[in-house]
């Protein structure tokens, strides 16, 4: 197990320095213009134009240009030039809020998703599965820029019950915080809710059949035992799969509607206002803090696969 | 007199709503199992033995499943019994084995605390290391060696044959009456088929443990069982004893049954025998006797349904379904050396 771990994290890291070269030629060498003035920025002057060509070493050979840009993302001089302030000082600003709003929509996504699809499998055919696949298909149905409107207006300017957008630290006032939190974690989470029952309900209906489940049921186990333990256990390992790819898309960027929409200042807002004022070196950073997170997160997912299915643990030699 | 019968079976009958239509699994099953008794039950895919075997444990219940007759286990009527008594007898009182080990196991859960599960689920009063000290026994006596550390492994850490080897010690991991093997060999290797059916035959000769083993070959009926129940498209054809089904059998099916076993002491065919044509769709039987098409001895008779009854005078217990009367049958039999096959042609020896 421990030389999975590490067997692992040697393959993470081995990604990002591939996503960090692609990210250099995206942004500095495929497009066909002075990236120096890309990087600048809309109204730029010539003089920063030209201290930014030297700063970053645009004469010099690629190899050299890319160990430039490593170099300037490492030691937190990637700086945005209109106003001039360091990248990775918005990005760390803006994580509390993005990490709020995406782990608090994961936990809710995954436990909601995860009792509906068992409850639906377990009494498939049923009328409780019947209405459960509709509410499924219509939390996958409608997007977010709608759905966000939509209880914005009700709840927050008919009914008045949560505050109209913003973000308020957790430990500034946790109330607040949570207040603040609920619509916005919904929104985000309601196609995920929808998208995982399904998920898992199909899983466990194919798991059903397998011959372990009916050798179970032949050891005189009760059914909600049989359920639990032997069908659902094994329906996990997928969805940890899928949880892990959208929880890591979600930290990356997926938040940035939802930001945008309820005005919650994290890095979706800050890529988003980003793009809006053509700012490279914001979206360069936001770009490869998301590409961490997606990679990292897919890590640790690995990690908890292996611990799920013990047959992961050897690689590829146990059948 | 023989002993009173520990389970039995009286008129069982196994249908299935299904979209083609209704679908008759098994059609009046009957037989009555002693202890200490091996009974075999032979036939092909999709003759309701499995169905007659997961009926008995209540494994097919559901609401397309239509359930009739009477299974009783020691005077106790299993058909009627709620889902909580059926839940306590399962694996308390009937064990049951599965056809595939590979499969049967739950792959993300080792193997010892599978069996853990069986034993605490029934008695929750055994200790975690208590129930696990009694797993390391029951590895021990099914021939696992090594027990105090392969009750750790995890189920793709054991071959075929041990895994075999641990489900029998998970269905007899609570001392049950009945062990029921539902194909217990099929997906193991011959060599490993002929361990696991010693290691069955000393555990009812030593436990005195009533089996049903489930099983379309005849060569492990040969070597195990006591009695025999041939089917066929869900419906008893002939029932005997060891010998009267091997030496004197009464149903074509049966003799082709026995005419596909390969010989060693017999000259080699040109071509395997086999029964001409394949079973019937269960959604479409044959009026009268189901074998008829593939029976190359039918005649008027045989649209109608013979009744399963003894046509020997000589031996009471062994009945068959066909209209054929005895002397008909010895002639035929011998006529043909192997009726109910294609004539077999012999392979010049050079």
């Amino acid at each position: 197990m421990f030389r999975f771990v590490v067997r692992r994290l040697a393959g993470m890291v081995l990604v990002l320095f591939v996503v960090s070269l692609l990210v250099f030629l995206i942004f500095n060498v495929v497009p066909n213009s002075p990236p120096a003035q890309r990087l600048a920025g809309k109204n730029a002057t010539p003089e920063l134009v030209k201290s930014i060509e030297e700063e970053w070493g645009f004469d010099q050979s690629l190899p050299q240009q890319y160990v430039t840009m490593m170099k300037k993302v490492f030691t937190g001089e990637l700086i945005q030039y209109s106003p001039r302030i360091p990248v990775d000082e918005r990005i760390k600003e803006g994580i509390p809020a993005t990490f709020s709003l995406s782990i608090g929509a994961g936990i809710i996504w995954l436990s909601f998703g995860l009792i509906l699809g068992y409850l639906a499998a377990t009494r498939a055919g049923g009328r409780l599965d019947r209405i459960l696949t509709g509410v499924a298909i219509a939390g996958i149905s409608i997007p977010v820029f709608l759905l966000a409107p939509i209880l914005i207006y009700f709840l927050t300017y008919k009914l008045e019950i949560f505050p109209n957008g913003g973000y308020v630290g957790l430990t500034e006032d946790p109330w607040e915080w949570l207040t603040h939190m609920i619509l916005p974690w919904f929104t985000l989470a309601v196609l995920s809710i929808g998208f995982y029952s399904r998920v898992l309900r199909s899983n466990m209906l194919d798991v059903m059949n397998e011959d372990y489940v009916r050798t179970a049921r032949a050891k005189g186990l009760s059914e909600r035992r049989v359920m639990t333990r032997h069908v659902l256990r094994n329906s996990l390992i997928p969805i940890v799969t899928l949880f892990g790819l959208d929880f890591g898309a979600t930290i990356a960027g997926t938040a940035i509607i939802t930001e945008v929409l309820y005005n919650i200042d994290g890095i979706g807002l800050y890529a988003a206002e980003s793009i809006a004022k053509f700012e490279l070196p914001p979206i360069m950073g936001v770009t490869l803090y998301g590409a961490f997170f997606v990679v990292f997160v897919n890590a640790l997912v690995d990690i908890a696969y292996a611990y799920l299915d013990p047959r992961v643990r050897l690689g590829g030699s146990a059948r | 007199m023989s002993p009173a019968p520990l389970l039995s079976v009286r008129d069982l009958r196994v249908a299935f709503a299904t979209e083609a239509g209704r679908l008759q699994a098994v059609d009046g099953v009957s037989f009555d199992l002693r202890p200490g008794e091996v009974l075999a039950i032979v036939g092909e895919s999709g003759s309701g033995k499995s169905v007659t075997a997961q009926t008995i444990i209540a494994l097919t219940r559901s609401n397309n499943a239509r359930i009739e007759g009477s299974v009783k286990l020691g005077g106790e009527e299993l058909l009627e019994a709620s889902d909580a008594t059926m839940r306590r007898l399962r694996g308390e009182r009937i064990g049951m084995v599965f056809q595939d080990p590979m499969t049967s196991l739950n792959p993300v859960y080792r193997i010892g605390n599978q069996i853990v599960e069986a034993i605490r689920a029934h008695q929750g009063s055994v200790g975690k290391e208590e129930a696990r000290q009694r797993v390391v026994e029951l590895f021990e006596a099914v021939g696992i060696p090594d027990p105090e550390r392969r009750v750790d492994a995890y189920p793709h850490e054991f071959s075929g044959g041990m895994r075999q080897r641990a489900m029998i010690a998970m269905a007899l991991a609570l001392e049950p009456e009945v062990l029921i093997a539902d194909e217990p060999t099929t997906a193991l290797d011959v060599t490993i088929q002929a361990q696991i059916l010693r290691l069955l035959e000393d555990l009812n000769r030593e436990r005195g443990l009533a089996t049903i083993l489930i099983t379309h070959d005849l060569g492990v009926v040969a070597e195990v069982a006591d009695r025999v129940l041939v089917m066929y498209a869900g419906k008893v054809v002939e029932q005997g004893t060891l010998d009267e089904i091997f030496y004197d059998p009464q149903h074509p099916y049966t003799w082709g049954l026995i005419g596909s076993l390969t010989r060693l002491d017999r000259p080699r065919p040109h071509r395997l025998p086999q029964i001409a044509g394949s079973p019937p769709s269960l959604l479409d039987l044959p009026e009268g006797c189901p074998f008829r098409p593939r029976c190359p001895h039918e005649f008027s008779k045989c649209p109608q349904l013979p009744g399963l009854e003894a046509r020997l005078p000589d031996a009471a217990d062994h009945r068959d379904r066909c209209w054929l009367t005895p002397e008909r049958k010895r002639e035929k039999r011998q006529v043909e050396g192997q009726i109910g096959l294609e004539a077999p042609q012999q392979v010049p020896r050079p």
